[in-house]
């Protein structure tokens, strides 16, 4: 009975899919991503590492990839994005859109 | 400031569509109001909670908590609606027929409101946490004075609150022996929108997967960054380019609540 549930609260709990997925990193600082540009595989899900350095919150927005998440002042997160047809996807920090947006590019 | 308005109008706008939808819904329910306005304070003191809480919300569930939440949050109000629809199918009739005469209705009218209470509260939560963490970056970043900040503040949700208003204008204009049907088509639609919303959360969380994402791609015809595409995704549940996952979600939702109604209303005429 235990060892069920046990497998079943695996089985919920996040990243139950997780088997080495590609990770990717992006750095927010002064409403900035570093880099506004990155590539990833297409066709499985990847991880992305969003490392906000900034004293403000910012909103990781992409409705091309279906995500969208807060990202508290001076905070990490983790998105997980796709998977995704190969194509351009465009991201935007929406709290601050005028200087932070950038573009990730599935292949 | 009209870049501060605009953000918060987009943040307004769903928990507005979401009060206008109830308030017409429930126009023959006394005391209504009390519970609209209870449902709006409670949601706007959660969303400051949760805004102050992000922090540590951001770090539970191996870092997945924020998804967590807002697809529990997402959750417990489609319960809540899909209560409310299946009861408004035996008495929603009634209450309009022979409009608040009896207190026993008035008293499972209540019962309705504190269910309806928690659908708006839910949704002021969710979309004001946002906000709130917003606006203090903004004040943070000293860039704007208090009162340029304020005023954006203001005007953003004046407009998403104008938009609430003018749907539950419109909605009361529908003549009253389709009006029933009218509103328990959009809470229905609302309840399995939400629903979807859920999904997409948890697939973003990696809990499910997306099960062919996008299932199909009208984001050309209306993509959900337009202001139109945001008012049919808050009230229908609009997504140009949905996941395999939302869709089964989104129908299993529809199918359960009409399952839900079809069978309380036979019920009632059985008892009757």
């Amino acid at each position: 009975m235990l060892r069920i549930a046990a497998a079943l609260l695996m089985a919920v709990s996040p990243g139950a899919f997780a088997a080495g997925e590609p990770e990717f990193s992006l750095v927010i600082e002064k409403n900035r991503f570093t880099p506004d540009r990155i590539e990833v595989p297409a066709g499985q899900k990847v991880k992305l590492n969003i490392d906000n350095r900034d004293a403000s919150a910012e909103e990781f927005e992409s409705v091309e990839m279906k995500v969208e998440k807060v990202i508290p002042p001076r905070s990490k997160a983790t998105i997980w994005v796709g998977p995704l047809k190969a194509g351009e996807y465009p991201f935007i920090g929406e709290f601050h859109e005028k200087t932070a947006f950038g573009i990730l590019v599935a292949k | 400031m009209f870049g501060t308005a605009l953000i918060v109008f987009r943040e307004v706008l769903e928990a507005a569509l979401i009060v206008g939808i109830v308030g017409a819904a429930t126009r023959d329910i006394t005391g209504r109001s009390r519970y609209i306005v209870g449902g709006i304070v409670a949601g706007i003191v959660g969303a400051i909670a949760v805004a102050a809480g992000a922090g540590v919300l951001a770090q539970l569930a191996e870092g997945m908590g924020q998804e967590l939440f807002n697809a529990a949050v997402l959750g417990i109000a489609v319960v809540m609606l899909a209560w409310h629809n299946i009861w408004m199918s035996v008495h929603g009739r009634e209450l309009s027929a022979n409009a608040k005469k009896v207190g026993g209705e008035i008293r499972s009218g209540a019962k309705t409101m504190s269910v309806l209470l928690v659908v708006i509260a839910a949704a002021v939560l969710r979309e004001g946490s946002e906000t709130v963490l917003f606006l203090y970056g903004v004040a943070l970043s000293g860039e704007h004075s208090a009162a340029t900040m304020a005023l954006g503040g203001a005007l953003g949700l004046a407009g998403g609150a104008l938009v609430g208003y003018l749907l539950f204008h419109g909605l009361l204009r529908i003549p009253i022996r389709h009006f029933f049907t009218a509103t328990s088509v959009l809470v229905l639609l609302l309840a399995a929108g939400m629903a979807s919303q859920a999904a997409r959360f948890l697939i973003q969380a990696n809990v499910l997967p997306s099960l062919a994402s996008p299932l199909w791609d009208t984001s050309a015809v209306i993509s959900n960054a337009s202001l139109a595409g945001r008012v049919l995704q808050g009230l229908v549940g609009y997504d140009a380019q949905p996941a395999g996952m939302q869709l089964a979600f989104y129908l299993t939702v529809l199918l359960v609540i009409w399952a839900g109604m079809a069978w309380a209303r036979r019920r009632s005429g059985n008892s009757t």
